[in-house]
């Protein structure tokens, strides 16, 4: 896939647990090739582990500045947010990723920034795992959406489409997110942005109609499933 | 039923709801609070009861009551949690009352941090409470084994009227995996009779007590404990043995670090280097059994833990003096990679660089 055409003030919202940091962080990545710079900004208050500031030395070697916890302590759970962060908000040179913490009540946070979003220009995008027991269907999506919007003070512009089970994903997992996030789009006009695939799924979907972002995980250690 | 994408810690609640768990007391504490967030949102569903307590010590009180009122019960918690616990679990354990705990450790000693360790293993297994009492230790590698054992650790519970503590680290509780439920096999369970449900003029009054002023009956009590502790290690053991027989070095990890082990396995396999690993399933009662196959010409066992070194006594007492027993491991909430483990091997069979 070409460049991304996404507002450069990017917000990664989803259900806990739905896959919004694996994607970030790849997208971070892939952001590189449209921007010389690149901020992700880990505005994860809910989550203890697997948050994309313990990947901060490994994404600024590529060059991207990862904006974490005001605390240094990366294994901190203390919901601290510097200023840095309205910095990279403000910065119209900036591709700036916001990861934000899963289900609404990670969504919150944002709700400091909203009027300074808004002001900005924005792209909301919910992540969404169908395989996930709470994601399954048109109308729990629908209502996380909802209530995602209501905390945040911002308006969701596209659905991803993240339906894996890790290493074991199959076609018709992706297949099976990708006809639940079609039926949202039906039901409120929001559009379905990216398809997430690790490669060797990426590879075998042909359908030109679905459009694969092909990740590598770089949050789940070689010893992990 | 079709595979689900679950952390550890909502994995095992929904397992546990499924085993027909009902009630549950906990105070929250990271890596596990995702465990009484989803209690107290599914089992009022249920027609269960969700109770936040003021305290772990009051929440593992009121496992002790409802257990003696016949209850399906559990409660969670995390290393410096369930040291507060601990005092409540010999009182279980006396009164002979069963209920489920799960333990989610992180780094220690003190409160210690909150990422992943393994240093509970002395606390686990040894106890932390007072007297001669013992409790079953259940130690899953991957969320699917944690489901499928905390699915049947309430009835193990209620057959052996014992604490079954299912021990896993922050790595298990944060981390998601692919999960299937099975259709839980029923086991024939024995009446619960000594419960206090109220005698309805018909019984004489059951009582739950651990106190026995008479050194005499609690002698007698702790006589029959132990041949319970007996009857739990000859039916009860459990663990996985792979290539142990013909291995220059067998390495002995259990949960989270056995993962980390298997993977160094494959990478050592890869240059010739034959490994075993024994990986406990039950920590208590221990599997001893699993070290007679060990090829006697081995070079050396190699225990890998998140701690500085605790299940390491164990090994040397199952080893026997058999093999020489050397120890890797990382703590504080550092997890062990497979280089450290590999690195680790070498140097015992002298070919390290």
């Amino acid at each position: 896939m070409g460049d991304l055409r996404d507002n450069r003030l990017t917000i990664i919202t989803g259900h806990y647990g739905s896959g919004k940091t694996e994607f970030a962080v790849n997208y971070s990545i892939k952001s590189l090739n449209s921007y010389n710079k690149v901020v992700l900004a880990d505005l994860d208050i809910v989550n203890p582990y697997f948050r994309s500031r313990e990947k901060a030395a490994f994404l600024k070697n590529m060059g991207i500045r990862v904006i974490g916890s005001s605390m240094m302590n990366s294994s901190m759970e203390i919901p601290a947010l510097t200023a840095d962060i309205n910095g990279a908000i403000d910065d119209k040179t900036s591709k700036t990723i916001m990861d934000i913490g899963g289900d609404p009540v990670g969504a919150r946070v944002l709700a400091r920034y909203s009027n300074q979003i808004s002001m900005q220009g924005y792209d909301m995008f919910i992540v969404v795992n169908a395989n996930r027991p709470e994601t399954q269907t048109v109308e729990a999506v629908k209502r996380y959406m909802n209530n995602i919007e209501l905390s945040s003070g911002l308006k969701i512009s596209g659905l991803i489409n993240n339906t894996h089970l890790l290493r074991s994903t199959s076609i018709d997992d992706l297949l099976k997110g990708h006809e639940l996030c079609q039926k949202v789009t039906e039901d409120t006009g929001i559009p379905i942005v990216y398809e997430v695939a690790i490669r060797s799924i990426a590879d075998m979907i042909k359908d030109p109609s679905i459009k694969i972002f092909p990740i590598d995980l770089y949050m789940r250690e070689d010893w992990m499933s | 039923m079709a595979k689900v994408l679950m952390k550890g810690n909502e994995a095992v609640c929904e397992a546990a709801i499924r085993a027909g768990c009902r009630y549950f007391f906990g105070y929250p504490i990271t890596p596990q609070n995702e465990v009484p967030e989803y209690m107290s949102e599914k089992l009022p569903k249920v027609g269960g009861v969700f109770l936040q307590a003021e305290s772990e010590v009051a929440a593992i009180n009121m496992v002790y009551g409802a257990a003696g009122a016949g209850g399906r019960v559990m409660t969670s918690s995390s290393s410096p949690g369930m040291a507060l616990k601990q005092e409540g679990i010999s009182y279980i354990a006396g009164a002979e009352l069963p209920c489920v705990i799960v333990n989610m450790m992180r780094g220690g000693p003190g409160l210690g941090s909150i990422q992943p360790g393994q240093a509970d293993y002395f606390q686990a297994t040894r106890g932390g409470g007072n007297g001669d009492y013992r409790h079953i230790v259940y130690a899953p590698a991957s969320i699917q084994e944690m489901v499928d054992i905390l699915m049947e650790s309430f009835d193990i519970a209620d057959i052996y009227r014992i604490p079954v503590l299912v021990l896993g680290d922050g790595m298990i509780g944060q981390m998601m995996e692919a999960v299937e439920f099975k259709e839980a096999i029923p086991k024939e369970l024995p009446e619960k009779d000594w419960i206090t449900t109220g005698t309805k003029e018909k019984r004489k009054p059951n009582v739950i007590n651990s106190l026995y002023l008479e050194p005499e009956l609690l002698y007698e009590h702790n006589l029959k404990l132990e041949a319970k502790h007996r009857l739990i290690e000859e039916n009860e053991v459990r663990y996985e043995a792979t290539g142990v027989e013909d291995a220059e070095v067998v390495c002995v990890a259990y949960g989270t670090t056995a993962r980390v082990v298997k993977n160094a396995m494959e990478e050592l396999e890869k240059e010739g280097i034959k490994v075993g690993l024994i990986r406990p399933i039950t920590l208590w009662p221990f599997p001893n059994e699993a070290f007679d196959k060990i090829n006697p010409k081995a070079k050396g066992l190699l225990t890998v833990e998140m701690s500085m070194g605790q299940m390491i006594d164990d090994v040397k007492i199952a080893s026997n003096g058999r093999w020489t027993t050397d120890f890797h491991g990382k703590s504080g909430g550092l997890v062990p990679s497979p280089a450290g483990v590999i690195d680790a091997v070498k140097k015992i069979i002298g070919g390290g660089k």
